[in-house]
């Protein structure tokens, strides 16, 4: 403007208003840039706020879950008194399995405190022991009867009140109607472990046996093979399933209604509550077609459902990353397309599948949900030996120790969690890692 | 034979055919695989799918329809009173001769009759698997033979072959629609079903949610009363608090990381999110109702408040940290997706980059973040393992986030749960809900991933 100014009044008006412009503008900058500073702190701070409650979730698990990864036990000298195992010497076996061996546990435990007499004591006595004692006793017997009228030295598990005592869980300062373990039993605890027959050592029960009633015996492996059951089966079911249909998708689907529905139908299942699958094999597969419910067959069919659309979808986007000019080299050198598709963009386009495909086994390996619906909540004990039988998964025995009112049951919940995200990281790393191998760039 | 063993014999036929087909090719062609119409491999699969098809169809009709024809033969051998039982206690009766056919325990002394039943249920059992491995071996090799006779040079192998695997694949495309099917058709059925005992008017507008069906008639609050409007409320609550974490840091991390994060930064926020979004959703409900719930009912009494150990906020806020990632991931993609040209000429005329982000980015970005705000709500919605593990049971109809609610997830899972019989309207009230759900998170992602579309091409 003021290049048009003649006159100098003109000019000096002009220059101030210029000057008044610039310091309100120097003024205003300076809100500007301190709002400018407050919002990149905002931003900040939610970032950190994601990493905080990253951090405090995992502290909060290695924390509940470490002290689950050892556990407290007792040395332990029982006689096995011919008269109380096999008292005419059959050596059968249904007398031997059915002997009370729990009665020589208990007898072991009655020399250690001799004084101890009343019923009421004694039953406190015998509940510093896991009842696993005695059925290692009865394997050791069974495994080898010679050893009857020997004494023999044992080390088993205390049971689960006494061994959060023994971590520090229970405070001996509380008042004794407020914790779990009595006085007399903590004075016990005292001796037998001034006398050192407690340790402290790795609990391998955890990573050998199923699940429970008391916490000391209760271990992931079933849970763990139950996990390995279902995704064989998922994996079985949706690899081919989606490799199958991205690639009719991708590299044959004419473009019509159909395979509009049917895209509209992928990207919507996707988004699907996971809960909703549940009930669709609950209806389908176990009511319709009358499948045994627990199954990790009936788990991994509906898990496969619900990671079919992830699948697809990755393996589609791998499929489209592959150049054109791939399937016009194979079509002009005399390929049928079905050969250029086959022999040429799938083994290009396989790792990016698979990676789709690890990723979408994560996310069922993590599913608890739908498997509640279809009954793979039940309390097994026993090992799972193929996908017919009656099986729990790794989620959900999380989540039904993580429900039982012993403290100790919480605790393998947490180491529970440990070993599944242990699990996740590898499938993720696996991932991570096949993509930097095989990506390219055309 | 057991079925597994049949397929292993199968498979080793269709590989057998396989060899055959080949060598019977190049033998029609004098050797000179010149001379053939395809590569002589396809004449093999050609052979080996005339092999494993048709024994494979005869497989599965035989699972479908083999239990119900045993059963009619069974029924059929019945004495004439049994035979015109009703359909229910039929079905009990069935159930016991199964039982006892399988060696497993009876709900009843076994009558010499039903001991005759089950024996002629075995009986017919053991029929039935030797005629499909005799019809099965019989259908493969049959296959195999009148491939082989037809094989010439001029048979257009490779065609026939492609044109299956064509079918194969629009098969495996299909299956997703069957899917949707399958879902919608299982969760109608079940919820009509619901609907003939409980009107759909009581339940979608009904105050009062106690789902306990009588064990005797007669017993106090038999009825049940299932109004749905406080899980619905519930649910809401939930949601409302998670969207009320989630959105906000969600989106601002996102502007975050697109607008002010280096590279290297970046390489560090974004696998941190990523790994929350790998957390299974069961360790999060571990983490409410274990961490955060306790934690907040100790907060609250210092303060004075009673907080239910079982809160909604608890769930919330949890949920909300879990639904953080999947915003910001979404918010990401579509800042990104707004023309560089827009925050240049921005930035050109003078204004701070928060002023850009405020003035120009998000209002372009707008109707992504909001399809990605209503995919987030239909993941709050339709999210179980929090609060199941954090919510509680009780139908509360509260707005209070202190106190405990429950959600719709919460109630499938629990009514769900245990032996059920699956005619009680207890069972079938929560495929009611599931429609619910279903139709809910539906409407909303259609509705998300339609606006989220249409902004895309915007700049495209």
């Amino acid at each position: 403007m003021s290049n048009h100014a003649a006159s100098p009044t003109v000019a000096t008006a002009t220059l101030g208003d210029r000057a008044r412009v610039a310091d309100s503008v120097t003024r205003s900058l300076k809100r500007r840039y301190a709002a400018e500073r407050r919002f990149r702190l905002y931003g900040l701070s939610a970032i950190i706020f994601s990493v905080l409650a990253l951090g405090l979730l995992m502290v909060t698990i290695v924390s509940k879950g470490l002290p689950a990864f050892t556990q407290a036990t007792i040395r332990l000298d029982v006689t096995l008194y011919p008269q109380e195992i096999d008292p005419k010497g059959e050596r059968r076996w249904e007398v031997l399995s059915g002997a009370d061996y729990q009665g020589l546990v208990r007898e072991s435990l009655k020399e250690l405190f001799p004084d101890v007499s009343t019923r009421k004591d004694l039953r406190e006595l015998y509940a510093l022991v896991s009842p696993g004692a005695a059925y290692r006793v009865r394997a050791m017997v069974m495994d080898d009867p010679s050893l009857i009228g020997q004494r023999i030295t044992i080390t088993v598990p205390l049971a689960d009140d006494m061994d959060q005592f023994a971590k520090g869980h229970i405070s001996a300062d509380d008042a004794e109607g407020s914790r779990r373990v009595s006085d007399q039993q903590i004075a016990w605890f005292e001796r037998l472990s001034d006398r050192g027959l407690i340790e402290r050592s790795f609990n391998t029960t955890l990573f050998t046996n199923g699940d429970s009633r008391s916490p000391e015996l209760a271990g992931v492996w079933g849970a763990v093979v139950g996990s390995f059951w279902t995704m064989l089966i998922t994996l079985v079911l949706s690899f081919p399933l989606a490799v199958g249909a991205s690639i009719y998708l991708e590299e044959f689907a004419p473009k019509n209604r159909l395979t509009d529905l049917i895209e509209v139908n992928i990207n919507n299942l996707a988004a699907v509550p996971s809960i909703v699958f549940g009930l669709l094999g609950l209806a389908v597969f176990i009511n319709f077609f009358g499948l045994p419910r627990s199954a990790p067959l009936v788990g991994g069919m509906v898990l496969a459902l619900m990671t079919l659309p992830t699948i697809i979808i990755a393996s589609r986007a791998a499929l489209k990353s592959v150049p054109p000019s791939i399937r016009e080299a194979a079509l002009g050198v005399g390929a049928s397309k079905m050969q250029s598709t086959f022999h040429h963009v799938l083994p290009l386009a396989m790792p990016g599948m698979l990676t789709g495909t690890i990723i979408g086994m994560a996310q069922a390996l993590g599913e608890t949900a739908p498997l509640l619906m279809i009954g793979m909540v039940a309390f097994i004990v026993d090992i799972p030996a193929g996908p017919l039988d009656p099986a729990t998964v790794m989620p959900v025995q999380i989540y039904l120790w993580s429900d039982a009112p012993e403290r100790a049951f919480v605790e393998r919940a947490s180491a529970a969690i440990m070993i599944l995200l242990g699990f996740l990281v590898i499938m993720n790393l696996l991932a991570v890692l096949l993509r930097r191998q095989f990506e390219r760039q055309w | 034979m057991s079925l597994g063993l049949l397929i292993v014999v199968l498979l080793a036929l269709s590989t057998l055919a396989f060899f055959l087909g080949k060598r019977r090719a190049l033998a029609s062609s004098g050797g000179r695989a010149r001379m053939l119409h395809s590569l002589p491999a396809y004449y093999g699969y050609y052979v080996a799918v005339w092999c494993a098809i048709p024994a494979l169809a005869i497989i599965g009709l035989w699972i479908v329809i083999e239990p119900s024809v045993i059963e009619w033969l069974v029924v059929s051998g019945l004495p004439e009173a049994e035979r015109n039982l009703p359909p229910e206690r039929l079905g009990l009766l069935l159930n016991d001769i199964r039982n006892l056919a399988g060696g497993n325990i009876v709900s009843r002394d076994a009558d010499p009759a039903l001991v005759k039943a089950a024996e002629f249920h075995v009986y017919l059992n053991g029929v039935s698997h030797v005629a499909l491995a005799i019809a099965a071996i019989a259908a493969a090799i049959a296959g195999m033979t009148y491939a082989r006779q037809v094989i010439t040079p001029r048979l257009t192998a490779r065609n026939k072959i492609e044109t299956v695997i064509l079918w194969f694949l629009v098969g495996c495309s299909i299956i997703a629609v069957l899917t949707t099917i399958g879902i919608v058709f299982s969760l109608v059925v079940e919820a009509a079903r619901f609907f003939a005992k409980v009107s759909p008017i009581e339940f979608l507008f009904g105050m009062e949610w106690s789902p306990q069906i009588a064990l005797r008639a007669g017993q106090v609050g038999a009825s049940g009363a299932f109004g749905a409007v406080p899980l619905f409320v519930g649910t809401l609550l939930v949601a409302f608090i998670a969207m009320c974490i989630a959105v906000p840091i969600g989106l601002l991390s996102a502007i975050y990381m697109s607008e002010y994060a280096d590279a290297r930064a970046r390489a560090v926020i974004k696998p941190i999110l990523e790994i929350l979004a790998g957390i299974p959703t069961v360790v999060y409900g571990f983490f409410a109702a274990l961490t955060v719930a306790p934690f907040l009912r100790d907060m609250g009494q210092t303060l004075g408040l009673s907080v239910s150990s079982e809160s909604a906020l608890a769930a919330g806020i949890v949920m909300g940290i879990m639904i953080i990632p999947f915003v910001s991931s979404l918010s990401d993609d579509v800042i990104n997706a707004v023309p560089m040209s827009m925050r240049e000429g921005s930035l050109g005329i003078g204004a701070t980059r928060s002023e850009t982000i405020k003035r120009v980015i998000i209002p372009a970005a707008l109707p992504g973040i909001v399809g990605g705000f209503l995919l987030a709500v239909s993941r709050a919605i339709g999210e179980t393992m929090i609060v199941v593990m954090a919510a509680g049971l009780s139908a509360n109809m509260t707005a209070n986030p202190l106190e405990a609610v429950t959600t719709v997830t919460v109630q499938i899972v629990t009514l769900l749960i245990g032996d059920q019989e699956f005619d009680s309207p207890k069972t079938l009230a929560a495929f009611a809900l599931g429609l619910v759900l279903f139709f809910v998170t539906l409407l909303l992602n259609i509705f998300a991933l339609h606006i989220v579309r249409k902004y895309r091409e915007q700049y495209e």
